[in-house]
């Protein structure tokens, strides 16, 4: 089943916010095994100017992984997760994650199309603090691979 | 110029507690039942740890953990990880492509796993050291 290209430009409303917690930085940075203290020690944190412990760059992806799902789960979109391996991802920040923001994600269909009997979709999720400041946009383009 | 290459050994257990910090608990990333029927080799890495040890040597190589102001990646090959103790061992290399007139160092990396390359145009753009 091929992506309705239609969707493409479609803005989704902002998610629920997300509480970004300082232990749920230093579980994720001990998970990949960034062992630098700004992101588990605050006073480290703020040496580098930031006011609690910074996340690693791909920190990002709970929040925004979990906002997606509004466009995964759109039935009128047509995309069977079971099919859906992951493509491309990108991160451009205007300044690091840290511990205590609230953030809040838009998520835009930027690209759908079909290939060789796959579908691919680019979406990008513009991530702020719930005050409207930028924080972090986010692509990612997932591919959903055509039946055999 | 061409930075250091980052070493990083993955195991079962690195993919188990990726999953728990994540959130993504889709079963490719644990069971071989689940992985192997859907047509993998095995159970493989997600691509998002891949990028997050590829983050890790990027910042490692800035020297700063808050240095990234730009990150992407392609995944074109999976990482599998075999449920033993050695695990596999993905290689994270790079060379510095130019430095911009706003202090922003520009790096091209390259990420392998068992000799092939498991990402394409990755490419991160961070501060340069202070």
């Amino acid at each position: 089943m091929s992506l309705d290209p239609s969707f493409v430009g479609r803005t989704y409303p902002p998610t629920a916010p997300y509480q970004v917690g300082r232990e749920k930085i230093r579980e994720f940075a001990a998970a990949i095994g960034a062992t630098d203290p700004a992101h588990h020690d605050p006073a480290a944190a703020r040496a580098l100017g930031h006011p609690d412990v910074v996340a690693p760059p791909t920190f990002p992806v709970i929040v925004t992984m979990a906002a997606s799902q509004q466009i995964v789960d759109d039935p009128a979109l047509g995309v069977d997760y079971s099919r859906v391996v992951h493509g491309d991802q990108r991160f451009a920040y205007t300044r690091p994650v840290v511990a205590g923001d609230e953030l809040v994600c838009v998520n835009t269909i930027e690209e759908v199309t079909t290939r060789g009997g796959h579908g691919f979709l680019t979406t990008r999720t513009d991530v702020s603090t719930v005050a409207g400041e930028p924080v972090v946009a986010v692509w990612s383009k997932i591919v959903v691979r055509g039946e055999a | 110029m061409e930075l250091p290459t980052q070493t990083y050994r993955v195991t079962r257990a690195d993919l188990v507690r990726y999953a728990g910090a994540s959130g993504d608990f889709n079963p490719i990333h644990w069971s071989d039942r689940t992985a192997t029927k859907v047509g993998l080799p095995g159970v493989i890495a997600h691509g998002m740890f891949t990028m997050a040890l590829v983050g890790r040597a990027v910042t490692t190589w800035a020297g700063a953990p808050d240095a990234v102001v730009d990150f992407n990646v392609r995944f074109t090959r999976p990482v599998v990880v075999p449920d033993t103790d050695e695990g596999t061992e993905v290689e994270v290399a790079a060379v510095v492509k130019e430095v911009t007139e706003d202090g922003l160092t520009r790096l091209d990396i390259t990420a392998t796993c068992l000799g092939e390359k498991v990402l394409s145009q990755a490419r991160a753009l961070v501060r340069t050291p202070r």
